[in-house]
C-alpha cells in the first residue's frame, strides 16, 4: 500500500469512474473485500446478504469520517493486519454468529473507509469518488460472497481456504516488509 | 539504409536495460519479482513440488490441507526472518526438507493428518526465513507478497498435477522416481553447505 496506491487514481472519465479504479488498484482494499466476501460466503446466503447491507454503508461512513479527521496513511499497518487476519479466518473457514460477522463487516468498512476518506481527494459525503469505490466493492462483494455461498463442492471450498492462506500469507510478509523498512 | 538500421538497431540495444530497470522498479516489477522469487533457487523449488507430490500421496484432504497450511507457516518464517530474529539451521532445514519429502513420496509413506501438517510446517518455517532474509526492497510490498505466495502455492499447483500421475501404473512408478530424485537433491544441497 504505496503511497502511490493510496491517493486517487484518475482515470479521465470522472470521479465515479476514478474511485471504482482506485479501489480495483489497490492491492489492500481489494484483499479485504475478497476476505471479507469469502468469509460471509462460506457463512451461507445469509451472511453474504449482510455483508452486502452493512460492508458499503460502513464503508461510506468511514470515508465520510476520513475526510474529516484526515488521518493520512497512519492506518497503514492496521490495514494490513486487518485483511491478514480475516484470510486466516477464511482459511480456518471459521463459523461464526451473524451478528458477529455484521460487526466484523462494520468494523472493517469503518477502518477501510477511513483510509480512503484520509487519502483520497474526495469532495464531500456525496462524492463521486467515494460513491465509485463504494459501488465496485458492493458488486465485488455480491458476486464473490453470492459464488462463494453456493458453491458445495469440495475442491472450491478448499480452494477458497487456499485463496484465503494467500490473503493471510501475503499479509504477513507485507507486514515484516514494512518493519524492516 | 543499412546504416540507419544498424544505428536503430545500435539504439534498441543500448536502451534495453535502461527499459527493464525501469519495470523493475515500479508495481509491475514488484509483481514480477515476486513471481519469479521462489522459482530462482532450486532448493525451494523441489521442496515445494515435493509438497504438492506428497499431498497427491497422502490424498484428501491431505492434498489440499498442506498447501492451506504451507503458505501460513511460510509467511510466517518470512516475518520472522525479515524482523532479523534467529533461526537456527536454515540451510540444512531446507535441505534436509527436500530429502525427507522426497523420499515419503518415493516410498509412499502415508502418516496420520497432524504429523504431516507439523512436518511440513517445520519445513515451511525454513524456506520462509530463507525467502524473508533474501527479500529485496520492493517498490510494492504487498504486491510482491501476494505474487510470492502465489508463485509458491503454484508450484504446489505442480506437484499435485504431477501426483495425478497416480492414478496410472507406470505414473505411480513414475511419481517415486520423481520422488527419488528429489532425495537425492536434497543430498547434493546438503553436501553443498
Amino acid at each position: 500500500m504505496s503511497p502511490l496506491f493510496a491517493h486517487l487514481m484518475e482515470t479521465g472519465f470522472g470521479g465515479f469512474y476514478d474511485g471504482i479504479a482506485h479501489l480495483l488498484i489497490t492491492p489492500a482494499d481489494l484483499l479485504l473485500v475478497l476476505g471479507l466476501s469469502l468469509l460471509s460466503g462460506q457463512q451461507g446466503q445469509a451472511g453474504g446478504r449482510m455483508l452486502l447491507l452493512v460492508l458499503p454503508l460502513s464503508w461510506w461512513l468511514g470515508g465520510c469520517l476520513g475526510q474529516v479527521l484526515a488521518l493520512g496513511d497512519s492506518l497503514e499497518t492496521i490495514s494490513i493486519l486487518w485483511f491478514t487476519a480475516i484470510g486466516c479466518l477464511v482459511a480456518l473457514q471459521w463459523r461464526m454468529q451473524p451478528r458477529w460477522l455484521a460487526v466484523l463487516s462494520a468494523l472493517s468498512g469503518l477502518l477501510f473507509g477511513l483510509g480512503n476518506g484520509s487519502t483520497m481527494a474526495l469532495e464531500g459525503p456525496l462524492s463521486l469518488d467515494l460513491l465509485g469505490v463504494v459501488s465496485a466493492l458492493s458488486v465485488l462483494a455480491a458476486l464473490v460472497s453470492a459464488q462463494t455461498s453456493v458453491s458445495h463442492r469440495e475442491w472450491v471450498r478448499i480452494s477458497l481456504r487456499v485463496v484465503g492462506s494467500w490473503i493471510a500469507a501475503a499479509g504477513l510478509l507485507t507486514l515484516g516488509l514494512q518493519f524492516r523498512g | 539504409m543499412t546504416r540507419r538500421m544498424a544505428l536503430l538497431l545500435g539504439l534498441m540495444i543500448t536502451l534495453a536495460p535502461a527499459a527493464r530497470a525501469h519495470l523493475e522498479s515500479g508495481g509491475a516489477g514488484s509483481l514480477l519479482s515476486g513471481l519469479l522469487h521462489p522459482v530462482t533457487g532450486l532448493d525451494h523449488v523441489v521442496a515445494m513440488v515435493a509438497v504438492g507430490l506428497w499431498g497427491a500421496v497422502l490424498a484428501a484432504p491431505a492434498i489440499w490441507l498442506l498447501p492451506v497450511a504451507f503458505p501460513m507457516v511460510m509467511a510466517l518464517g518470512g516475518l520472522i526472518g525479515l524482523l532479523g530474529l534467529p533461526l537456527p539451521g536454515v540451510e540444512v532445514g531446507i535441505a534436509i526438507s527436500g530429502m525427507v519429502l522426497g523420499l515419503l513420496v518415493a516410498l509412499e509413506r502415508r502418516v496420520p493428518l497432524g504429523v504431516a501438517l507439523a512436518l511440513v510446517g517445520v519445513f515451511a518455517l525454513f524456506h520462509g526465513y530463507a525467502h524473508g532474509r533474501e527479500l529485496p526492497d520492493g517498490a510494492n510490498a504487498l504486491l510482491f507478497s501476494l505474487a510470492f505466495v502465489a508463485a509458491t502455492g503454484l508450484l504446489h499447483l505442480v506437484g499435485i498435477l504431477l501426483g495425478e500421475l497416480r492414478r496410472w501404473p507406470v505414473g505411480r512408478r513414475l511419481v517415486q522416481l520423481i520422488g527419488a530424485a528429489i532425495t537425492i537433491s536434497g543430498v547434493w544441497f546438503l553436501l553443498q553447505i
